[in-house]
This record gives C-alpha cells, sequence and structure tokens, in this order.
C-alpha cells in the first residue's frame, strides 16, 4: 500500500501473445504495488495439455519466464507482487522454471513464488462423473458423458481464495493455473484492505477493476472505435493500472507520459467486451452488478469508478473442457480487376465442383475478404469495379484425410481457374485440429478442498 | 425526421463467448441514450442481421454507461477453434450492427452527421 492508502495494480498482458514490452514498461515507468497478467484464453488449456503430453516439463506460458528474467529484479527491488495465471496446466513445472531464471537474474535468496494447483480436474474426471458431477454443456445442455473420450482437458475456473493465502504466505510472485482473469486483479484488493469475503459491494468493485484490466490496452485506447483516429501513441500504449482505496472505488489510469488515452469511451468499451447479462456477472466470489458502476472521467486520463454494487455467489464453479472436434484448414488467393468479385466467386464453384468428383465429406464456407466476411451480405452486392479481393474457403470434416486432400486443390486454381490470380506465396494451407469448447458447471465443495498452495524459495 | 446511420450517434465494441457474439452499443453523447434504447429493439436488431445471426436475440440496458448490449446467439458458426469464419470470434459485429439507418429528429441528425467517422485527411489521405 502506498500513501494515502491507495494500492495500484498495473495489467501486464491481456492474453498469451500480448505484447512483450508492456510489463517492462508498467514496472519500470511509474509506481506500482501489483502487476497481473492474463495469459489463458478458452482454448490455451487444451493446447498446453498437449504440450505437457509431449513435454512433462512444458504445460505453461513459457513466454512468462523469460520475461520474469528480466523484470524480477526490478520487481523485487520496487517491492512489485506478480500474480499470474501463466501456469496453465503446469503450474510446478512453471515454478521450477522461474526458480531458476529468477537465480540468474540475481534475485536468488530474495524471492518467493506460490503457486496455486487443483484447477486441473482431468485426472478424476471419471471419478466425478460417476460421482453423478454430468457436467452438462451450459449451451446444449448434454451431459459430458457423451463426448467423454474426446475430453481434452479439463480446468475449473478458480476464484481469489487460493491467491489470497499465497500472498499471506508472503509470495511475491503468484503462479496459477485456470484463475479467473479477473481474479487476479481482486485478489491483492482483498489481501491489503482485509475486506471480507461476504462483503458483496467490495468484492463485485474489484470485479469490475479486473474486467477493465484484464484485456490490457483495451482499456487505455487500444482497439477503441470512439476518435479511434486521435488516439495518440498506440506504439507505446500504456496498459491500464488501477487505483483502489478501501472502499473499493478505484480510478483507472495509465503511466504519465505513456501512450493511449484513459476516458470515459475507452473504458466503457471494455466493460462492454464479452459482457453477458449485466446484472449477473458471476464470479466464483461474488456476482457484480454492471448497471450499478458509476463512472466518472476526471480528465487527464482518469477515470473513477464508484457504487459497485454486488451479491452472494453461487454454489458452482464454472468448468472450462476442451473437447475435440475434427479438423480444418483454411485456403485462400487473391482476385484482381477486372471483375474481381465475380472471378473469385467463379474460381469458388470450380473448387466445390473438384471437392465433389474427388467425393470429400467437407463443411465448406466461402467469404470474400474484402467484401463480405466481416458484414456478410449487409453491405450489399460489390462494385464490379472493385480493385481485388481474396477468396477464402474453409472445410472443416471428422476426416482428416479429407481436410488433408482440400489443401492440395487450392494451387491447381492458379493455372486451371480464372485469370488475374495471386497471392498463393504462403503456399499449402495448414490443417488444424479442432477444440471444441465445452462449458459446465460443477459444485464448489468438490473443487475448494483441492485447491493448494505449494511456496517456492528462489 | 431524418435518416442517419447507428455509426454517427454511438460507438460499439463486440467480443465473443463460444458461438455467442455480443455487441455492447455506447451513445456519444448521454442526451441521446433514449434514442437508442427506444430505437434498438430485439426485433430491429435481428432484422437486421437477418441470416448472420442464426439463433436469438437478447438485449440488456445499462442506463449508466448509456449502453445497450445484445448477445447474438448462434452467429459465429460454432465460435472459437471450430468456425471457419474471418471473423469467428465475431470481432466486427459491433460494426455490423453500427450499419443500421435510424430515424431521429432532424436538430440531433444535423448535430451528429459524422461523428463517427475519421475526418477527411485521416484515412481518405489518397497517398
Amino acid at each position: 500500500m502506498t500513501e494515502k492508502g491507495i494500492v495500484r495494480i498495473a495489467s501486464g498482458q491481456g492474453f498469451w501473445g500480448d505484447d512483450p514490452e508492456a510489463p517492462v514498461r508498467q514496472v519500470k515507468e511509474g509506481p506500482i504495488d501489483y502487476l497481473m497478467m492474463d495469459y489463458l484464453a478458452e482454448v490455451t488449456m487444451s493446447i498446453m495439455q498437449k504440450q505437457r503430453a509431449r513435454d512433462p516439463l512444458a504445460g505453461y506460458a513459457r513466454d512468462f519466464v523469460p520475461l520474469m528474467g528480466k523484470i524480477f529484479p526490478i520487481c523485487v527491488d520496487k517491492g512489485i507482487k506478480v500474480i499470474t495465471n501463466a501456469g496453465g496446466v503446469n503450474p510446478r513445472g512453471c515454478a521450477e522454471a522461474l526458480v531458476d531464471v529468477g537465480r540468474k537474474s540475481g534475485v536468488g535468496g530474495r524471492a518467493t513464488i506460490g503457486i496455486v494447483v487443483g484447477d486441473d480436474i482431468m485426472d478424476r474426471l471419471d471419478i466425478l462423473l460417476a460421482d453423478g458431477h454430468e457436467l452438462r454443456n451450459l449451451d446444449t445442455g448434454e451431459p459430458l458423458s457423451v463426448i467423454r473420450d474426446r475430453v481434452q482437458s479439463a480446468n475449473v475456473y478458480m476464484g481469489a481464495r487460493p491467491i489470497l493465502e499465497a500472498l499471506s504466505l508472503g509470495a511475491d510472485l503468484v503462479v496459477t493455473g485456470r484463475s479467473t482473469d479477473t481474479a487476479l486483479t481482486y485478489a491483492p484488493m482483498i489481501h491489503e484492505f482485509g475486506w471480507a469475503m461476504d462483503d458483496w459491494n467490495r468484492l463485485a468493485s474489484g470485479v469490475v477493476a479486473g474486467h477493465i484490466n484484464e484485456c490490457g490496452a483495451q482499456s487505455t485506447g487500444g482497439n477503441c472505435l470512439a476518435d479511434w483516429w486521435s488516439i495518440p501513441n498506440l506504439a507505446k500504449v500504456g496498459f491500464p493500472i488501477i487505483e483502489v482505496g478501501s472502499d473499493g472505488n478505484f480510478v483507472v489510469t495509465k503511466h504519465e507520459g505513456s501512450g493511449g488515452r484513459v476516458t470515459r469511451a475507452t473504458v466503457t468499451e471494455q466493460i462492454l467486451y464479452e459482457m453477458g447479462d449485466p446484472i449477473t456477472y458471476i464470479t466464483p466470489d461474488v456476482i457484480a452488478d454492471f448497471t450499478t458502476i458509476e463512472l466518472k472521467d476526471e480528465g487527464n486520463d482518469r477515470v473513477r469508478v464508484e457504487g459497485v454494487q454486488g451479491r452472494e455467489a453461487t454454489e458452482s464453479l464454472k468448468v472450462s473442457i476442451a473437447v475435440s472436434g475434427g479438423f480444418k484448414a483454411v485456403g485462400t488467393l487473391t482476385y484482381a480487376w477486372p471483375d474481381a468479385a465475380a472471378k473469385a466467386r467463379s474460381a469458388d464453384r470450380i473448387l466445390r465442383e473438384r471437392i465433389d468428383l474427388l467425393g470429400l465429406d467437407l463443411e465448406i464456407r466461402t467469404e470474400l475478404v474484402g467484401w463480405d466476411s466481416t458484414h456478410g451480405h449487409l453491405p450489399g452486392y460489390p462494385p464490379q469495379d472493385i480493385p481485388e479481393v481474396q477468396l477464402r474457403v474453409g472445410v472443416r470434416s471428422e476426416d482428416k484425410i479429407a481436410v488433408e486432400r482440400f489443401t492440395r486443390e487450392i494451387s491447381p486454381l492458379i493455372l486451371s481457374g480464372p485469370p488475374s490470380v495471386t497471392g498463393f506465396a504462403a503456399g499449402r494451407p495448414r490443417v488444424q485440429e479442432i477444440m471444441a469448447y465445452w462449458p459446465a458447471l460443477i459444485d464448489k465443495e468438490v473443487i475448494e478442498p483441492y485447491l493448494k498452495v505449494e511456496m517456492f524459495d528462489v | 425526421m431524418a435518416k442517419i446511420q447507428l455509426v454517427d450517434l454511438a460507438h460499439a465494441r463486440s467480443g465473443d463467448k463460444g458461438d455467442t457474439a455480443n455487441v455492447g452499443v455506447i451513445v456519444y453523447d448521454m442526451n441521446h441514450y433514449e434514442i437508442l434504447k427506444e430505437l434498438l429493439t430485439v426485433d430491429i436488431v435481428k432484422g437486421h442481421f437477418g441470416e448472420m445471426v442464426k439463433g436469438r436475440v437478447e438485449r440488456f440496458e445499462l442506463p449508466n454507461l448509456g449502453a445497450v448490449n445484445f448477445l447474438l446467439h448462434n452467429s459465429l458458426d460454432g465460435g472459437g477453434t471450430i468456425s471457419l469464419m474471418n471473423d469467428a470470434q465475431g470481432k466486427v459485429f459491433s460494426t455490423a450492427l453500427l450499419r443500421l439507418e435510424i430515424d431521429v429528429p432532424d436538430e440531433i441528425a444535423e448535430s451528429v452527421r459524422g461523428r463517427g467517422r475519421a475526418p477527411m485527411g485521416e484515412v481518405d489521405d489518397p497517398l
């Protein structure tokens, strides 16, 4: 906690693959107390599960380790604590690599890592199913048993409690598996201010702060439609920083001198991102009501958030299950004026005829990039003078061989299809395995006893 | 009354959850929230998207933020890694909705026309 009882919680990463320099700027270019970094998207866990199957030391966000090598000394010197879900399906493996890189970076004997395990229920999935936990798909209502043999990973979304435990044991760096993105931001608030776990309004305010932090620069001017042309210096965009007080009210801001913008518009766009029912934003620790948020634009890249209300959490936790769902591939070719769109359409017809002649069992989707791949039919027909379009044909099937065969049908179109075609330099399309997402709920009481914290000395 | 495109009255952001896209529409000027709320009904939005949205449309009001949020079910060809769409995560369903033509009082049309578009010179520079 800093002067005036304010805690500063900075966002350093909005997804695995976000700007690797952003967390470095966050710890160097101004005061912060915590750095949160979100690495996990819905399908990330299944990718990590596969990596661990090939290599027992893998299965976490590998980029996080060299990043800590860079910022560990600064964080330790400044007392900045780092909280991340970079542990993926192997937080222990991640911690061991972090101990190693920590010692090499000169913080040996000066830092402690806390990891959280227990969110991964893959190993006890059959026991849970046998005990009557059906893990029905939240969208379709189907029980998991119908596709049990296709399950690739199963992880429970954890809330703040295990992170709090790690912090209270003195962890300088907390590495979790499938924590919710928002808990990475509000756990330190609960830790610093000692909020009760049934202080629903404060917890809900923390959830809103977490939602604003979790996508990095998407709340500070990145991907912002409102006046996008005038948002300054996105090359050095400042990632969001939450300045929170003990009452739970907070200010969204960014480091002085950094690029981007924090206004009512940039913050509101992020609040609406991936929003469902705003009155019922469910997390493991509280249900937040986003219609109670009061925003005040204070100017100077500062937006105040007050008045958030929450209510008691549910008795269940969300489970993120990845299910293998066949194969797909996407091929593209570019057609030029004159009659670019008509040529692309013609090429598509020829391609589909060849697929038919080969007897390939494929679902096919055709889009013309430059015309209908984003707004569908809404823009109407393309002008005859359209300078170019990209033909984009995607196929999917349970039959991997059929998808592979399709990938060989794109380049023949160059010499044996309509004219004025280019843009094939990337070569044959790649076959990708489809990972379907299966959202479900599970009772808290069968998960929480398994959530454990382990500490590692650097 | 005069016709404008929604893009001049509001900005928007989209995200996804599985096969569902969300579009949060936000007025530039809080005084226009009532207009937005009246005009953007479930039927209007469903009709606008037509075949792009195969499932139902859900609608939620956020008067505190000057916003209305829509859930567009079954619109992402399965969503995530299943989808064959270029916009598999529905990222630009937001601006697709902003194409909507709406009728607003003349004086509002006058005051907002061009609000949502980059000024000439920013993007129309012919190199």
